[in-house]
């Protein structure tokens, strides 16, 4: 037994290198052939980099909206079947703040949010802008930084001072490139003072640029802007990324009981938890990826079907050569083995330069777009596993049919 | 062993089916063939003498009657153990000599030997092929592709890919039918030197001239053996072609 695998494998490799020859001989026609299969693996590779870029930059705003998020937002109000959007009903009270962060222990930061547009008045210029009221935490919360200044205090939230911390597009409207610190803007006609330059931080989910907007304490902007009781908002962090469902399950209860909910009634209020986004998109670009790496494959079948319509041709065209080696003694099983051979060694070298070019396809599309396609190695690992596949698939019949001719029609065929 | 004859038919049969006709191409053969011996079949088109080679050549599986090579049956035999019996015990050689183009004569004559089981190595593929080579007087041209050489040199390097794996028993199936006469003496006077070296050789031909050269003729017709004679002095092709280089001087002084 060991000694007929051994004359099996010795056979493989002779078998091998009379493929590689037939091969070489037909340069051109190799490559032509091959041409499917890099066109298929090259599509497959950067697509799948592609998918793979776009759910990391995805994955990379999400996570930027802040560590262990949890937003509570006031319902929405409605009126005769119309919806106001989130925020604009009067429920969330500062007793409600209060309350959670009484009450749910696992709450570390916490950030009553007041949202209003307003027109902003600095020097001669004006700049109409989102002005929002948030607690100090707020920074710590969103895992967002000052570049100059500093972010204003408990005291001056309590004593509703006039002070504001300015996005940097904001700044450079207002302000130009000059520094903004200490200088003065006006809203609603009154008069603040920027105490804090915010780092620039893009375009945020939804596409809503976060750099356009003036933070005031959130008293402020409750006594001095809009006169409300009631805020838009709640941001929250949680004290870890486990708790995030137990923290929104508490706060739910608390706050239906606060508000007097019974068991029928729907919550007036929402919680938006940012794990649970987060999973939500990564699931959507992962279908996005899979649908790529889907349609990208069907390139690969067709590279498949090319194969084997070139090794039927190259078998009728070789007949006569097949028939020599059947008569001068090749096994059925030789033949079969030649054929197939010549079939992967197609298909894999197709593979390898598709790699290369799926690579380098790759490149180019991070060079032209704002976020950079990630090549993993087991795309290229599945790319060279489904190349063999098909070489073996689509060589199959081909080299089955060499081996099964008729030697004495073989060598008689012109 | 040694006593046994090399080949033996028994009631040798093969029939085809071409649509709704039954082709009886070889009707009963029953006949030996001996170690050492050099036999011509001959007969018309359609004599059944290509079958009859085919089927010699374990190309082909006889639909009744048996074959036994050096004693074994061929009944019943699959394409891979007859693929096995080709390479080690049978040489081909074709009236259209068949060797691979674009392939060295050195290749096409290692050609049977990738294919020997157990495997021979590189080194002795090589050697041997180029023992082959030299052995049909073709040592200078192992790197000339069948393109290159004519069509005498082309049927020796076949003759010699014939030989490379020892092979008890050549066919060859009109070895000399795309050869002028003078190149068919030649050939002829190699396949005198091979048998006499205690090669079986076993040819098929329609050329009197050509069977002359045998030991014994065997005339087949319609399917079955017409006259099977002894050839009691067969002619040298090396005394045919001393003759001729005699004449050819003489006939380019006058």
């Amino acid at each position: 037994m060991l000694t007929t695998l051994h004359v099996f494998l010795l056979q493989s490799w002779q078998t091998g290198f009379i493929a590689l020859r037939a091969l070489r001989r037909n340069r051109l026609r190799s490559c032509l052939t091959a041409l499917g299969i890099i066109i298929g693996v090259a599509a497959v590779v950067a697509m799948v980099a592609v998918g793979n870029g776009a759910q990391a930059s995805i994955t990379a705003q999400v996570s930027a909206l802040g560590e262990n998020l949890l937003t509570v937002f006031a319902g929405s109000k409605r009126s005769g079947g119309v919806s106001a959007g989130q925020g604009s009903a009067s429920t969330i009270t500062l007793a409600d703040v209060k309350a959670i962060q009484r009450e749910v222990t696992d709450v570390v930061a916490v950030s009553p949010e007041i949202s209003t547009s307003a027109q902003a008045i600095a020097n001669s210029r004006n700049w109409s802008t989102t002005i929002a009221g948030e607690s100090p935490e707020y920074l710590q919360i969103r895992d967002w930084k000052l570049t100059r200044g500093s972010m204003f205090t408990e005291r001056e939230v309590r004593s509703a001072a006039k002070v504001a911390v300015i996005g940097s597009k904001t700044a450079l409207e207002l302000f130009g490139p000059l520094n903004p610190v200490g200088q003065g803007v006006r809203i609603k006609n009154i008069p603040f003072v920027i105490i804090g330059l915010l780092e620039s931080k893009g375009a945020g989910m939804g596409g809503q640029n976060q750099d356009d907007r003036l933070i005031i304490p959130y008293t402020t902007a409750m006594k001095r802007l809009t006169g409300d009781r009631y805020l838009r908002s709640v941001n929250l962090q949680i004290r870890d990324a486990g708790r995030m469902t137990i923290a929104q399950d508490q706060i739910t209860g608390l706050l239906r009981q606060r508000h007097r909910l019974t068991a029928g009634d729907s919550d007036d209020f929402n919680i938006f938890n940012q794990k649970d986004i987060a999973e939500t998109v990564s699931s959507v670009t992962g279908i996005v990826k899979l649908l790529l790496g889907a349609i990208s494959s069907l390139s690969l079948v067709v590279g498949g079907i090319g194969i084997m319509n070139i090794m039927l041709v190259s078998v009728t065209e070789r007949t006569r050569e097949i028939g020599i080696r059947i008569a001068v003694g090749a096994q059925p099983a030789a033949i079969r083995l030649q054929f197939l051979i010549e079939a992967i060694t197609l298909s894999l070298l197709g593979g390898l330069a598709g790699v290369l070019l799926g690579i380098i396809a790759a490149r180019l599309v991070g060079a032209v777009s704002n976020f950079q396609p990630i090549v993993t190695l087991d795309s290229i690992a599945l790319a060279f596993g489904v190349s063999f596949a098909i070489g073996v698939f689509f060589g199959y019949y081909p080299a089955r049919k060499a081996a099964a001719l008729n030697p004495i029609e073989a060598l008689r065929y012109e | 062993m040694s006593s046994t004859p090399l080949i033996q038919l028994r009631q040798l049969a093969k029939t085809y089916q071409t649509g709704d006709v039954t082709v009886h191409a070889v009707r009963g053969v029953t006949l030996d063939i001996a170690r050492g011996e050099f036999v011509a079949f001959m007969g018309t088109s359609g004599s059944g003498k290509s079958t009859l080679m085919n089927t010699l050549g374990c190309l082909d599986q006889p639909t009744g009657g048996d074959y036994l090579l050096d004693g074994a049956g061929m009944a019943g035999r699959n394409r891979q153990q007859l693929a096995v019996l080709r390479n080690r015990k049978i040489g081909f050689v074709f009236q259209s000599f068949n060797l691979l183009a674009r392939t060295s004569a050195l290749e096409n004559v290692e050609l049977p030997m990738l294919y020997a089981v157990p495997v021979i190595s590189r080194p002795e593929r090589r050697q041997r092929a180029i023992a082959a080579l030299a052995k049909v007087g073709l040592a200078q041209r192992q790197d000339h592709h069948p393109s290159q050489l004519s069509g005498g040199q082309q049927q020796r390097v076949a003759i010699a890919r014939a030989l490379v794996n020892r092979p008890e028993l050549l066919l060859a199936d009109e070895p000399t039918g795309n050869l002028d006469s003078r190149t068919s003496i030649e050939i002829m006077a190699l396949f005198q030197e091979l048998n006499a070296s205690g090669i079986t050789i076993v040819m098929v031909t329609h050329e009197l001239d050509i069977a002359a050269y045998c030991q014994r003729v065997i005339v087949l017709r319609d399917g079955a053996v017409l006259s099977d004679t002894i050839n009691d002095q067969p002619r040298s092709a090396l005394a045919e072609i001393r003759r001729l280089n005699d004449l050819a001087p003489a006939a380019t002084r006058s």
